[in-house]
């Protein structure tokens, strides 16, 4: 785990549109952020939630859908270099003399004077299916990603669901597991077709098994899975014998660690002052759907203008001894330079 | 105006009066019906408005479309009168309607 240690300016938890933006507003006051991102692309709930469903209150844009915001943003920031780190959770968040370090569940350091958390709704975690008892064998035998295919090796698997998650994990483990099981509650597919065309194939040579229905009951001891109990599409109940299931129902929003950092929370949300956007921990800042004050809006434009303003006070920790000059980018060379269209 | 009746699981009731042109989600959002979560906010990209259309409305709500289909995947205890209640306008004819919520929204 002694990875090295990334030193940078800022460090920006979320990916979403008001994440990408304060990369911007941060680089014009020529601070260089990383930024870290749960999901495995930028946009957070633009691309995960509603890529190809349109926003019409994005000034000067009288429609755009969440995909197209996320990619002029993306190229929007280009010229400020930012480095991402998908796929990871920033789970710890540390002080350190005239700064933070914080740590993802990947392992990946970073040392930052600044943090500026725009998670919006919270980081995107599996859903939990109501099963009853289902926390007792989570990350035992109940498991919602696969972190080693090792672990899986020589198991029989119970797969859960009919999008690419469920058809992924099916065809990549099938190879390693004792037996797949896939269960999904009709017979078709939300999964990219040719997944679904691999799967259909493994079927037929008896590879692996595909039940239609829902899993309503789980039965195990001390956390182990030794069976669940499988209400099939056409009613008749059935208990299918299995050491591990993973069930797929998609992501939902959860605040997760960032209640773990000793920062003031309010419902779930982040209290900051609308001058500097600053929460109670000084130079740690939320901006976007995560931050609360009075009148709050959650609008993306509101998040934009919560980076903009970030910027100025963050501009003061990162360079105490600089004065800041209020600049135009129609008119300013030095920040038309740092836009790279001069 | 169309009157849109909600059972929770409990066997609760609340009625309320919606417009035509909203959507059965919303008009339960407006109303802070409990157990209608609208996660995603009607984008028809979660699958917490989950509802049952009582068996008289089947017809008259018609059938999910595919893109509703497949969010149903990602809801609990899916049955064939299982609908997202983002997806159903409300319509005068709609006037009546009854709709129970699921145990769990997830």
């Amino acid at each position: 785990m002694a990875e090295t240690v990334i030193k940078t300016d800022a460090v920006i938890i979320g990916a979403g549109p008001v994440g990408l933006f304060a990369v911007f507003e941060l680089g014009l006051v020529d601070i260089k952020a990383h930024v870290v991102d749960i999901l495995d692309r930028p946009g957070g709930q633009c691309t995960e939630l509603y890529p190809e469903k349109p926003i019409y209150d994005i000034p000067g844009l009288t429609i755009v859908m969440g995909q197209e915001l996320t990619d002029k943003l993306t190229d929007q920031i280009k010229p400020f270099g930012a480095e991402f780190h998908f796929n990871q959770r920033v789970e710890t968040l540390e002080r350190l003399d005239g700064g933070f370090r914080v740590t993802t569940d990947l392992g990946t350091t970073i040392e930052a004077k600044i943090v500026v958390i725009a998670a919006g709704g919270g980081s995107f975690t599996p859903k939990r299916p109501p099963l009853p008892r289902i926390e007792e064998y989570e990350g035992k035998s109940v498991f919602y990603s696969v972190r080693k295919m090792e672990n899986f090796r020589g198991r029989d698997v119970l797969i859960v669901g009919g999008g690419d998650s469920a058809l992924d994990w099916t065809l990549n483990l099938q190879p390693v597991a004792k037996s797949i099981t896939l269960v999904h509650r009709r017979p078709d597919f939300r999964a990219a077709p040719a997944s679904v065309q691999k799967m259909m194939t493994l079927v037929d040579s008896g590879d692996i098994s595909f039940k239609l229905g829902q899993v309503t009951e789980l039965h195990g001891e001390g956390g182990q899975l030794r069976s669940v109990t499988v209400k099939g599409a056409d009613g008749t109940i059935f208990e299918q014998p299995t050491e591990i299931m993973m069930p797929f129902f998609g992501l939902t929003m959860k605040l997760g660690p960032v209640a773990d950092w000793g920062i003031q929370l309010h419902e779930n949300l982040v209290p900051v002052d609308t001058e500097k956007f600053e929460t109670s921990e000084k130079g740690i800042f939320a901006i976007g759907d995560i931050n609360t004050y009075p009148g709050k809006l959650k609008l993306i434009l509101s998040g934009f203008h919560e980076a903009a303003l970030m910027a100025q006070q963050a501009h003061k920790y990162v360079y105490p001894d600089k004065k800041l000059i209020f600049q135009y980018t129609t008119s300013s060379s030095r920040l038309q330079k740092k836009l790279g269209v001069r | 105006m169309a009157r849109i009746t909600y059972i929770q699981h409990d066997g609760t009731k609340h009625t309320v009066e919606a417009e035509p042109g909203m959507t059965v989600m919303e008009a339960a959002v407006k109303n802070s019906i409990p157990g209608i979560a609208a996660e995603c906010g009607g984008a028809c990209a979660c699958a917490t408005c989950h509802v049952y259309v009582d068996e008289a409305w089947h017809e008259a709500t018609g059938s999910p479309a595919q893109i509703e289909e497949d969010m149903l995947d990602f809801a609990f205890d899916v049955r064939s009168e299982s609908r997202l209640s983002c997806q159903i306008k409300v319509t005068d004819a709609l006037d009546g309607l009854l709709v129970r919520i699921p145990e769990k929204q997830i």
